[in-house]
């Protein structure tokens, strides 16, 4: 981890970090630790001055059904947003590794919906399910189905998991394309060869060879749906209807900003930041693991 | 032809190529639906069905969008999103390159230290602490400006790691013969280490432009004028408050400016998109 030649000196290394050290101390240490401190204190009604409540804030959101529910809500959202998009992201990049000519090509139009960004992709699937205009929820009610995102709570989940792994899908297919053409095409023939069929050898040999691809996507998707998709939130829904939508991201905005609960807001920023820090453990652990392959 | 064993061909082929082919269309279908949405009139969207094939207001509508936009004119707040974009980008490479050459090439008391107060900031996303970063920008008197839509979200490490990485495998023999010759530390920065970086910047260059170009709650909290939003941002604010029927044609050709130079960059630049990708989650 080191390196062997090193120039001597301190005073140019130390002003080359400078710029890095008072941006990060700045904008980034001194904010963390505001909210760590905030996190402690409940701000009067006219915020002239700040009440020591200890974990008071914590021992709140926790007994907060609102709270546990926006947990709840932002578990729910996140394995389907994963699922959604890994498994459509694996379809097709198994379709595509099967071809000899063109999978570049497949490529080429499957990934610009990466440059989307969440909150146009937001825009884009609000507009095509609109209750008013929209032409998706016209032709679903031609056949008889009265689409409603606006009231009906599981419509409103269903349209924001679908509008955040729209774009995620061209981002999965990518890795899943390449973890399979990576797979040796010898061991596939020879298992073609012993007379396994397609599903047989995908569910045998395939899938068990790309696993070190799908955990990674795993983790990365989730944290993708934690932390990311508020612009699809916001756009869409808003959180609504009665908080059906509400993520854990998105409760920190509305509570912050909208409420102006600082206390809370910043407990939440907490505890997020220790959801984040076990998130990125988990994924460095397994890369740790996958440079001893 | 090895290959024969596995590959499918005839009708296999020809289903393989369906089952992609339906898939793009469905990435493509909405897209598609608000390329012909920002072509056509507003009557035309408020009585459904809407057509599904493009109109002939391509240039009234694109032409409304840039020139006067619904609270800002579009042209404005794309070259915000440009500034936005751009600073992060450059900033981010920039300080990232000096302290990486730093913490690699040099030995110097607290390098450990400033390792880890970097490393540190791997972990949190903008997103988790916006309160009070939002109290420092306002602090600052940077609400409104584009330094405070830049400089927070350049406060993080992932470019850093990259090329202490790529440092990392940059062979030391280098850096033995250009001491040997007398070069200066800044001299072997910008004459070896910088032009072997080139890919690797570029690459970074890339996922970091989409990276800023598609920031939206920054933007949201921080820039309450109009004139001053992003691009991104600014398509929700162009939404009427209430009952008000949206001003759909306008709002979709929004919607397709916002996301064509992303989509520029990535399909011009595949290659070193695809690069970028995969280093920056490795």
């Amino acid at each position: 981890m080191e390196k062997r030649v090193t120039f001597k000196g301190w005073l140019l290394p130390l002003c080359l970090l400078l710029p890095q050290v008072v941006i990060t101390a700045v904008f980034f240490f001194y904010p963390a630790g505001q909210a760590i401190y905030q996190s402690l204190f409940i701000p009067d009604p006219f915020g002239l001055s700040m009440r020591f409540v200890g974990l008071g804030n914590f021992e709140y959101l926790l007994g907060d059904p609102y709270y546990r529910a926006s947990f709840l809500t932002t578990a729910i959202f996140s394995g389907l947003v994963t699922v959604v998009s890994m498994g459509m992201a694996l379809y097709l990049a198994v379709l595509a590794d099967r071809l000899i000519k063109g999978s570049g090509t497949y490529r080429t139009l499957l990934i610009w919906p990466y440059a989307v960004a969440p909150a146009v992709a937001g825009v884009l699937w609000l507009f095509m399910f609109n209750t008013r205009v929209g032409v998706v929820s016209w032709y679903l009610g031609i056949l008889g189905y009265d689409w409603n995102h606006v009231l009906n709570e599981t419509e409103a989940m269903g349209l924001v998991v679908v509008a955040s792994s729209w774009g995620r899908v061209s981002y999965n297919f990518l890795f899943f394309l390449a973890g399979l053409q990576a797979i040796p095409k010898s061991v596939i023939e020879a298992a073609a060869i012993d007379g396994a069929h397609f599903w047989t050898r995908f569910r045998t040999i395939v899938f068990p060879l790309l696993s070190p691809t799908t955990f990674f996507l795993l983790v990365v998707n989730i944290v993708y749906a934690f932390f990311e998709t508020f612009g699809v939130i916001h756009t869409i829904t808003s959180g609504g209807p009665q908080q059906a939508t509400t993520i854990l991201v998105y409760k920190v905005y509305s509570d912050g900003f909208v409420g102006q609960d600082l206390g809370s807001s910043a407990a939440q920023s907490v505890i997020l930041l220790i959801v984040v820090g076990i998130l990125t453990i988990v994924q460095f652990k397994f890369i740790e693991r996958r440079v001893h392959y | 032809m090895a290959d024969g064993m596995v590959e499918k061909r005839g009708v296999g082929l020809w289903f393989t190529h369906l089952g992609l082919i339906i898939g793009v269309l469905i990435i493509f279908f909405p897209i598609w639906l608000a390329f012909v949405a920002s072509t056509v009139t507003q009557p035309e969207i408020v009585r459904p069905p809407m057509p599904l094939w493009p109109g002939d207001q391509f240039f009234e509508n694109y032409r409304k969008a840039l020139v006067s936009g619904i609270n800002a004119p579009v042209a404005k707040m794309l070259f915000n999103s440009f500034v936005m974009a751009m600073g992060i980008a450059l900033g981010k490479i920039v300080i990232s390159l000096l302290s990486a050459f730093a913490i690699v090439y040099f030995k110097f008391p607290g390098r450990r230290l400033f390792f880890w107060l970097i490393f540190l900031t791997l972990m949190l996303p903008v997103e988790v602490r916006i309160v009070p970063t939002y109290e420092v920008v306002a602090g600052f008197g940077m609400l409104n400006s584009y330094s405070g839509l830049i400089f927070p979200l350049i406060a993080s490490a992932t470019a850093t790691f990259l090329f202490r990485q790529f440092f990392m495998t940059v062979p030391d023999e280098l850096a033995e013969a250009a001491r040997v010759d007398g070069a200066r530390p800044m001299r072997f920065f910008w004459d070896i280490l910088l032009p072997m970086s080139r890919t690797n910047i570029a690459a970074l260059f890339v996922i970091l432009f989409i990276y800023g170009w598609n920031q939206y709650l920054w933007p949201l909290l921080i820039t309450t004028d109009p004139s001053m939003n992003t691009i991104v941002m600014g398509i929700k604010q162009m939404f009427p408050s209430g009952d008000d029927i949206a001003d759909w044609p306008v709002i979709m050709a929004t919607s397709i400016l916002a996301m064509l130079p992303p989509i520029i960059v990535v399909i011009s630049m595949q290659k070193l998109f695809i690069r970028g990708l995969v280093d920056s989650e490795k």
